[in-house]
């Protein structure tokens, strides 16, 4: 037994906001006073019983709760191993996960009287989920996305502006997402008396990373009881993708403690993990940027590093710091996969089950492609299906085109 | 421990003014440009020196700023260099203080033990830290008092009478109020705002209160030197240097002369204010 394992991987962040020696309050003085607000507001809703009540009224008769956990029989067929099941995130209301801690966010704003909602960005599945939250509850919302992701996730933006938000174009940095979540920051900073800052994932100054994972942790509630119903004992092991993290961790946080699980995340290695890519365990190591300590690319200078995947929404040099303590205690084994394997991922899948999954999504399906057949037959392996793919159906389409699909 | 920060206050106090504040990127827009204009500086009337560690993520700057960082950057400009340039300075001008100001994570990458080792012996006075509040302490604060430089502390305009003990609690040198809730280069700070929250800082320190964020002109300046400790100008200096350069962002012959006129109409400007009262 190693000495230095927690009794329970469940248990933190601890007080001060850490996971071991990951996450913190890295953050300017300016935005402080109200980071400290709302950890209170926020252990004051969590407490609150007709906050959940709220809550889950409209994650059933608005989100579409509870997503089906699916036996992907055809796909489970064509690659001969692991029984695979798909947790249908992708199926909510706005097409991706991200609405569970969007509309969990919202309902503390609007405990705090906030009437400006700000939000980054990267493939526009967070945008477009605060954007239609803003419009149920009459909020202003303004969308920070990098001018790069602007215009290779054009659908998204045309969704949110048709929802009344409006999507501020980022021309700073690499103009990506880690751009448009400075500029939210400078935005926050600016306007602390009145707004909101609707993080996107489990990234960013305590509390927000605890908070978005306690949000999207319905989904590996949902899982276990599913799971039980269907084949009547817990999975196996468990698949996501991974950017910041957050359909990730909403699904491997219940079952951390259940050591007969395998948990696998996956990280974008983009071109490869020897070029341009978005693997922050794999290629990175800790430092501090955007209110945390975590896993970051970065050069020798602690200057930080430029990431790229095909995936707008994994293209962010960092990743939550509740992954980098998962990582360091070897909990959960973190993977990547290339742009290529993503792309092969997304035809496969559309063929196979008739699901179109977001290219994000399409990086956990490609390690499925791997790990699945390594299995044995009575081995229950569940997807987190994120997201759903129309937002980068242009994209795909202009990649492959004068391919043979 | 008596820093040269303290010196400078105490000297400035004798002759009954405020002090003048100027802060430039290191390496901005090149390293041997930028330890030039540095070196001009004293002359010109700057009485405390800050100096930025360029950052590729500077969430509290605005886009003058950020735009000197990634000058630098692309200058080749590291944190070694940087504290390699205070060295320099320093050959010529023991007296004048000299603060770093910038962002945690380059500081981590280096090793902070490395790092205060390195900065002190290299000449520096005290570090501003824009993402380390009190909550973060342990990380750098307590480890560079112990090494004898001065942790200088933001205070803004959120930082109530609740929060400003912690804040003040292991500041040294000096204390940096932000005028404004934004960032650097955004807004034009309002001289009777700032003049009543500077004072509502002296009811809990006896250290010198400088302000910055949002001073552009001599008259500003002067101001804000009127009620304040210091005055602080970052910006405004910045966009003289950005405004000397030519097509490819390189130096000209005019860029140190650009910014050493600026400071020294500055200078002028802190120097026309009447005392504070104490």
């Amino acid at each position: 037994m190693n000495p230095n394992l927690p009794n329970s991987f469940r248990s933190g962040p601890d007080d001060t906001g850490h996971f071991g020696n990951f996450g913190g309050r890295f953050v300017a003085e300016t935005l402080m006073p109200l980071i400290l607000e709302l950890e209170k507001a926020y252990a004051a809703a969590k407490a609150d019983p007709a906050f959940h009540a709220e809550m889950n009224g409209y994650l059933k008769h608005y989100v579409g709760r509870p997503s089906p956990l699916y036996f992907a029989e055809r796909l489970t067929g064509h690659l001969g191993g692991a029984k695979i099941y798909f947790k249908r995130e992708e199926l909510n209301h706005t097409g991706s996960h991200k609405v569970n801690n969007v509309l969990g966010q919202i309902m503390v704003a609007r405990r705090m009287g906030k009437k400006r909602i700000i939000a980054e960005t990267g493939a526009g599945q967070h945008g477009v989920a605060t954007a239609t939250l803003c419009a149920r509850f009459g909020l202003e919302c303004i969308v920070y996305m990098g001018a790069v992701d602007v215009a290779r996730q054009a659908p998204n933006v045309f969704r949110m502006e048709t929802l009344g938000a409006r999507v501020i174009p980022v021309q700073s940095g690499t103009r990506t997402l880690k751009d448009a979540m400075n500029e939210a920051l400078r935005d926050w900073v600016t306007n602390v008396h009145d707004t909101f800052y609707c993080i996107g994932t489990v990234a960013g100054p305590h509390p927000y990373p605890m908070m978005v994972r306690d949000f999207q942790s319905i989904i590996g509630v949902e899982t276990r009881a599913q799971m039980q119903e269907a084949e009547g004992r817990l999975p196996d092991s468990l698949v996501a993708c991974i950017g910041g993290g957050s359909n990730a961790i909403g699904l491997f946080h219940p079952f951390l403690d259940d050591p007969g699980v395998e948990i696998f995340g996956v990280e974008a290695a983009g071109h490869g993990l020897t070029q341009l890519h978005a693997a922050s365990i794999a290629g990175g190591r800790a430092g501090v940027l955007h209110g945390n300590r975590t896993y970051l690319l970065m050069d020798d200078d602690g200057q930080i590093q430029d990431a790229h995947s095909i995936s707008a929404g994994l293209d962010y040099p960092g990743i939550g710091p509740e992954h980098s303590w998962l990582y360091e205690t070897k909990r959960v084994t973190y993977l990547s996969a290339t742009d290529d394997e993503a792309l092969a991922a997304f035809q496969l899948l559309s063929r196979q089950e008739g699901i179109i999954p977001a290219l994000e999504t399409a990086h956990a399906i490609a390690k499925v492609m791997e790990l699945a057949p390594k299995r044995p037959r009575d081995h229950l392996m569940v997807v987190n299906l994120s997201g759903r793919g129309d937002k980068d159906i242009p994209q795909v389409a202009e990649i492959l085109k004068g391919q043979k699909i | 421990m008596t820093t040269r920060i303290d010196t400078r206050f105490a000297e400035l106090k004798r002759q009954g003014r405020s002090a003048f504040v100027t802060f430039l990127m290191a390496g901005d827009p090149d390293p041997a440009t930028a330890l030039e204009i540095i070196t001009a500086l004293p002359k010109a009337g700057a009485d405390i020196i800050e100096i930025g560690m360029p950052f590729t993520d500077p969430m509290a700057d605005g886009p003058s700023i950020q735009a000197a960082g990634l000058r630098a950057l692309k200058a080749g400009m590291t944190l070694k260099k940087t504290l390699a340039m205070v060295g320099e300075f320093r050959k010529g001008d023991n007296a004048t203080p000299l603060v770093l100001m910038g962002y945690y994570n380059p500081i981590y990458i280096y090793g902070v033990d490395k790092f205060l080792v390195d900065a002190k012996s290299a000449g520096v006075d005290g570090l501003i830290i824009v993402d380390l509040p009190p909550e973060e302490d342990a990380e750098l604060c307590l480890p560079a008092m112990k090494a004898g430089l001065n942790f200088i502390r933001l205070a803004t305009p959120t930082t109530d009478d609740r929060r400003l003990p912690a804040v003040l609690a292991n500041t040294s040198g000096f204390v940096y109020y932000v005028s404004i809730t934004g960032i650097t280069g955004s807004a034009s700070a309002d001289t009777a705002v700032v003049g009543e929250a500077v004072a509502r800082i002296k009811r809990h320190t006896k250290l010198p209160v400088c302000v910055g964020f949002g001073i552009r002109t001599p008259e500003a300046a002067r101001g804000i030197a009127e009620t304040a400790d210091g005055a602080v100008v970052g910006t405004a200096l910045v966009d003289a240097l950005a405004g000397s350069l030519d097509a490819e962002g390189k130096a000209t012959a005019k860029t140190v002369r650009a910014v050493a006129d600026l400071v020294s109409a500055l200078a002028q400007g802190v120097r026309g204010a009447k005392q504070a009262a104490e």
